[in-house]
């Protein structure tokens, strides 16, 4: 009776078993992962299309008790914040981006680098808070502006660390020829470097607004809510998610209905944006690896 | 250098200085705000479960415990889940498959707050409520099980919020994971290991970046704010039990604040947020120190999960 013999016996089988057990957890974790999601989007999509039409689009939200109605204001509420959140967060995002990714052995980048993902972490209702705290409690009233404030934000971080690792991204032989050709930082940069990573920078900001266009808790305070059709950023102003929160709570079935087509609207946009910056970075990447 | 690159250092600095100055701000704006409160109720804020606007008594207990609580809950429920998601999509699943499963996880992360809020109220909490009110009375005389079988309260909050943390840390314990040396796991096959034993040695090896894992999705969950606000039933009662309506942190910023007319209330308020700040980034910082810890080593740069872009 060898050695190897007396191990393969029934104990091998033991141990074959515990790993299929294992392979088999692994599967079915991801198994119970894919429910939930496929539940929530089968019931946003089902109920969500029985109450979309072209009146949520073009129409101002109805009284209660009467039918119909739509969430014309908080579409172009949801536009006009987060138009304001990227002025706000596109310079900042972009510059500190480059600054970290061309200086980044400096001890600052890494400051600046481990402030971004702390803000990345810090909960939006914190954000939320903060931006009533500066842009709400000194002018006595809620409105676009203070909202915009907070979503923006929310988007400086994302915007900073996707553009750093995309112009790390751009082959180094590009920036140096430039600079071997006399060419400033400044000029390496900005003609050569920058260009070249545009659409990933892009893509950056399209990820950072899907993400910010999803947002409710920064906005119940800041940007708050209004009945009325407004374009005017020192009003408060209605936006798509803090409606669909309104309505969800609400007790009347008409709005219950709205709430979801709400969510459908809100789903299809976030996936929408994730889609594009996904297929956007994909063929960068590839691009990466030709060289 | 020259005088132009210098500029150019200088110009982009200042934008990466502004970035560190928005979070110093976020700290020391909400200090200022929550003098008040700080003053008036001093360290006695922390465990005192009087929760009344109208007597401006305030201690914020009920909403650490209800945070802790449900966080923890929805740790335990997401963690095996995420981790088995990871070694799958990591270690298991056909190269082929690979991209969607990863894409449709990440998913899950994109999915907005207050759309899974909506969901849980009128999907969740009706079954969660059929799954309660079919517990045996025996075990509804335990503490743990006790109360009206409501649906709204600390398990359907628990349950939401493993939906929400899972894509984080698997993304994250992928990561972990695909930066452990491959000579690892060939050393185990050498010597005759199985895919589970193999696997395992992996793990092991990467022990400390996937405690980095859970606890990064230990941060999300307890400043997750609006899917737990609308099925926690936002009641100040302690309790144990899973069926209790109960508060966190957040949802009791995101319901009381615009309400809140009294200054003493809006800074009660605005400290509750100064201390959810402070866990968070004591929590994240200790997160990305023990995945930093793990991956630096590694032939793979760890980026920033794609999950968390993609929310």
């Amino acid at each position: 009776m060898t050695v190897a013999s007396r191990w393969s016996g029934s104990r091998s089988i033991g141990r074959k078993m515990v790993s299929w057990l294992f392979v088999a957890f692994c599967a079915c974790s991801l198994a119970l992962a894919l429910v939930p999601l496929g539940f929530v989007l089968y019931f946003v999509l089902s109920q969500g299309l029985r109450a979309l039409d072209a009146a949520f689009f073009l129409h101002m939200p109805a009284p209660v008790g009467e039918a119909g109605g739509g969430m014309a204001n908080a579409i172009v509420g949801t536009l006009i914040v987060s138009g304001l959140a990227s002025l706000v967060a596109v310079p900042i995002g972009v510059a500190s981006g480059i600054y970290t990714s061309e200086y980044g052995g400096s001890r600052f980048a890494s400051i600046a680098r481990f402030a971004a993902d702390t803000l990345n972490g810090v909960p939006s209702i914190v954000i939320g808070v903060f931006a009533y705290g500066i842009a709400v409690l000194p002018f006595k009233h809620f409105s676009a502006a203070a909202g915009g404030f907070a979503l923006g934000i929310m988007m400086i971080p994302i915007i900073a660390r996707t553009t750093e690792e995309l112009l790390l991204l751009v082959p180094s032989s590009m920036r140096e020829g430039a600079l071997a050709l006399g060419a400033s930082r400044a000029r390496a940069v900005f003609t050569v470097v920058l260009p070249a990573a545009l659409p990933g920078i892009v893509t950056g900001i399209v990820l950072a607004l899907a993400r910010i266009a999803g947002e409710t808790a920064p906005l119940l305070f800041t940007s708050f809510n209004n009945r009325f059709f407004t374009t005017d950023v020192r009003q408060p102003i209605s936006t798509l998610t803090v409606q669909v929160f309104t309505y969800a709570i609400s007790p009347y079935e008409d709005w219950h209905r709205q709430a979801w087509a709400g969510a459908l609207v809100l789903v299809t946009i976030v996936f929408i944006c994730s889609l594009l910056a996904r297929f956007a970075t994909r063929r960068l990447e590839r691009m990466h690896a030709r060289g | 250098m020259t005088r132009k690159d210098l500029g150019f250092r200088l110009g982009t600095g200042a934008f990466a200085f502004a970035l560190v100055l928005v979070v110093c701000a976020i700290g020391v704006e909400l200090v200022r705000q929550s003098m008040a409160s700080i003053r008036a109720f001093g360290f006695g804020f922390w465990w005192t479960a009087v929760w009344d606007p109208v007597a401006a008594r305030f201690g914020a207990l009920p909403f650490i415990w209800g945070t802790l609580y449900s966080s923890i809950l929805a740790l335990l429920i997401a963690t095996p889940i995420a981790v088995g998601i990871a070694v799958f999509t990591s270690e298991l699943c056909p190269a082929a498959l690979r991209q969607p499963l990863v894409f449709m996880t990440e998913l899950l992360a994109a999915i907005p707050s207050i759309v899974y809020g909506l969901w849980g109220i009128f999907v969740l909490v009706p079954v969660v409520r059929t799954v309660e009110s079919s517990v045996p009375a025996t075990l509804r005389a335990l503490p743990l099980f006790s109360g009206p079988p409501l649906g709204i309260g600390m398990l359907s909050a628990a349950l939401i919020l493993a939906v929400m943390v899972i894509p984080f840390t698997s993304s994250v314990a992928r990561e972990v994971l695909r930066s452990v040396p491959g000579a690892q796991r060939e050393a185990a096959y050498a010597l005759g290991a199985t895919r589970f034993e193999a696997i395992r040695a992996a793990l092991f090896y990467a022990r400390s970046g996937l405690v980095g894992a859970v606890i990064l999705g230990f941060g999300r969950a307890l400043g997750e704010t609006m899917a737990v606000t609308m099925v926690i039933g936002n009641s100040t009662r302690l309790s144990l039990s899973l069926f209790a309506p109960q508060y966190t942190m957040a949802a009791v910023i995101a319901n009381e604040f615009t309400e809140a007319t009294a200054d003493l209330y809006v800074a009660a308020l605005m400290e509750i947020g100064l201390v959810l700040f402070i866990i968070t980034l004591i929590v994240n910082s200790l997160s990305r120190l023990l995945i930093w810890s793990m991956t630096r080593n590694a032939s793979l740069p760890v980026e920033a999960p794609d999950a968390v872009e993609a929310a």
